[in-house]
């Protein structure tokens, strides 16, 4: 495999009393899209922004190209390129004149007019920052993330708050950077997008990294089952689904009975013949391919998104 | 020092762009510059020539509102963020401001004192240079205390009651708005701890009396060393992050920023240097309104008039 760029050993983040990361470790490979994904909350944005150098941590061993965040935060930043989340420019900053002042503060340097024609704003080179869709003012973030043409670049939440059909839009730039091979760590809370983007994702719940792998790792880990969740007109005995033929875990999230099946066809079945029995009706069931959703149940018995 | 030029570029530029920029440092200023010398000075030369100090002072003072509120919003609004995950550091950011803050102030105050030769004959302003200086000067240790005013507030709104609860004493007890001869001793005796009662005293010497800018020795280095204290205690306060909030202890390290006038204001209460300065000059300025009187008397007291020319009613 190549060299580690980036590498987390037992890291922990505490805010007063509260321990927002609690002993993670990994590290990402030059060349791959690395994703953290996990509930709002889960620490990935501390953990992230302890990389970047922006906040401090309190124990733990962390080396990104070769630097200490802490120690040699300055030389880092221009090592890096990074999207936060919240954050904004000021109102009346150009587009063009925002890549040119950021671009200027750097050794090495990308040309803004490219990056403008790559990120599709070059229509908007003189619109003013509070004039830009939320679209267009991610597309500035990213562009604005690789004028200093950065070894490592973070994506903290690239696509939060935008609307699908934006949200695809971003996925074809990151995947457009990911084919000229630059190295990134991403954050989100989507499952489709760590599927879609990522070459390794790392699950994260409460401070704590619950699984690592490639996406297809982690799917056929949970069992490569297929879930069925279904809704019931009468409440079930705990555990009662779990002796259905083809089963292999079977939980109530929120109301939802959530089954991992083996062989589906079979499940089914013997689920309607078992409701006929107890004199129960099914009200709803979906049937869904095996997802980083189901590792996450699996995992921490709850949803991703609550 | 490439990261501050291209800051300090970008505060110009925003700041051309606020409309709230625009009148508050360009508009307001010269309304105060009309009704000061204007009215208050009774367009003589002599008059105008007292309130151009005061109008001077007004216009380097408000320096610390503008640039404290931009600050915090800036830190609010997650702008501060971004340029943390730059190589810009808070040192650039903050003297980006100030120098910004500086060359923004400069145009206006030579307008200003091109109209007072222009309008108001204020031919005492032989000493340009030394003006301009002691704008640059007042404008930098304004602009550091706006510095201090962000790194203590935490939203806009404390920033603007904060703003508000330092500048009415700073305009009112300084001279600024009322001559400091005019106002009672011991308003006068408090106006010395205030940075401002030097600032409009420097001015006033300088314009009216003619006085070198060497001479006003006192006034620059306490204004100078001021500005010096508060620019580092705010790199120390400084916060990228809106969630980070200041610890009480640093609120108490503010205190610091008061010192170097604590001290000047209790060495002046026992000279009276400033103080006889500036009853001089409104001195000065009175009997110069003095002479303008005979003319007033006449028409409202005919009967007295020693000019042969009024008539006087039957």
């Amino acid at each position: 495999m190549g060299n580690a760029i980036l590498q987390v050993e037992n890291l922990v983040k505490r805010y007063g009393d509260v321990e927002a990361v609690r002993g993670v470790s990994f590290s990402v490979e030059e060349g791959e899209v690395f994703g953290l994904l996990g509930p709002n909350g889960a620490g990935k944005t501390s953990t992230v922004e302890v990389l970047e150098g922006l906040r401090a941590r309190d124990s733990g061993r962390v080396s990104v190209c070769g630097l200490d965040p802490q120690r040699d935060s300055q030389a880092l930043k221009h090592e890096i390129g990074a999207a936060l989340q919240s954050t904004a420019l000021p109102d009346k900053l150009r587009v063009m004149e925002a890549l040119r002042l950021f671009a200027s503060f750097y050794r090495r340097r990308r040309n803004p007019e490219e990056l403008l024609e790559r990120f599709g704003l070059k229509e908007k080179r003189h619109a003013f920052y509070n004039q830009l869709s939320g679209g267009q003012k991610q597309r500035l973030a990213l562009a604005m993330a690789l004028v200093n043409d950065p070894k490592l670049l973070f994506f903290d939440e690239p696509t939060a708050g935008l609307d699908p059909q934006v949200r695809r839009e971003i996925y074809d730039i990151i995947e457009e950077l990911k084919r000229d091979q630059k190295t990134i760590l991403m954050t989100t809370h989507y499952i489709e997008e760590a599927e879609r983007l990522c070459d390794r994702v790392a699950i994260i719940d409460h401070g704590n990294l619950i699984a690592l792998g490639t996406p297809r790792e982690l799917k056929t880990r949970s069992g490569g089952t297929t879930r069925i969740e279904v809704r019931l007109s009468k409440p079930e005995p705990n555990g009662t689904l779990r002796n259905l033929e083809g089963v292999v875990d079977a939980r109530e999230l929120d109301g939802t009975y959530v089954l991992h099946s083996a062989r589906p066809p079979q499940t089914i079945v013997s689920l309607v013949k078992h409701l006929e029995a107890e004199g129960n009706e099914l009200v709803s069931l979906e049937i869904a391919t095996p997802s980083l959703e189901d590792v996450f149940i699996e995992m921490t018995g709850r949803r991703l998104r609550d | 020092m490439s990261n501050f030029a291209s800051l300090t570029h970008m505060r110009i530029r925003l700041a051309l762009r606020n409309k709230m920029f625009f009148f508050f440092s360009i508009v307001m200023p010269f309304i105060f510059f009309f009704g000061y010398l204007g009215f208050f000075g009774k367009s003589v030369p002599a008059g105008a020539a007292y309130f151009l100090g005061p109008v001077l002072a007004l216009n380097v003072m408000g320096s610390f509102w503008g640039l404290s509120a931009t600050i915090v919003m800036f830190r609010e609004q997650g702008i501060l963020r971004r340029f943390h995950v730059s190589p810009v550091t808070a040192s650039d950011l903050l003297a980006s401001s100030v120098v910004a803050n500086i060359a923004l102030t400069l145009p206006t105050v030579t307008l200003e004192l091109l109209l007072a030769r222009l309008i108001f004959h204020v031919h005492t302003l032989d000493n340009l240079f030394g003006i301009l200086v002691l704008v640059a000067i007042g404008t930098m240790s304004f602009a550091c205390l706006g510095l201090v005013i962000a790194s203590v507030t935490n939203t806009m709104q404390e920033t603007q009651v904060l703003n508000q609860l330092i500048w009415l004493p700073l305009i009112f007890l300084s001279g600024a708005t009322f001559p400091l001869g005019y106002l009672p001793r011991v308003v006068q005796r408090v106006g010395l701890f205030l940075p401002a009662t030097y600032l409009v005293n420097a001015f006033q010497q300088v314009i009216v009396n003619s006085a070198s800018v060497l001479s006003r020795y006192t006034e620059i280095a306490s204004l100078v060393f001021w500005a010096i204290l508060t620019f580092f205690l705010s790199m120390q306060l400084f916060r990228w992050e809106p969630e980070t909030k200041i610890p009480r202890r640093a609120k108490l390290l503010v205190l610091a920023t008061a010192i170097p006038f604590v001290l000047l204001g209790i060495w002046e209460n026992r000279t009276d240097r400033i103080l006889r300065e500036s009853q001089t000059a409104f001195a000065a300025f009175e009997s110069a309104l003095d002479s303008l009187r005979p003319a007033v008397r006449m028409t409202i007291q005919p009967g007295n008039a020693v000019n042969p020319a009024s008539k006087s009613p039957p």
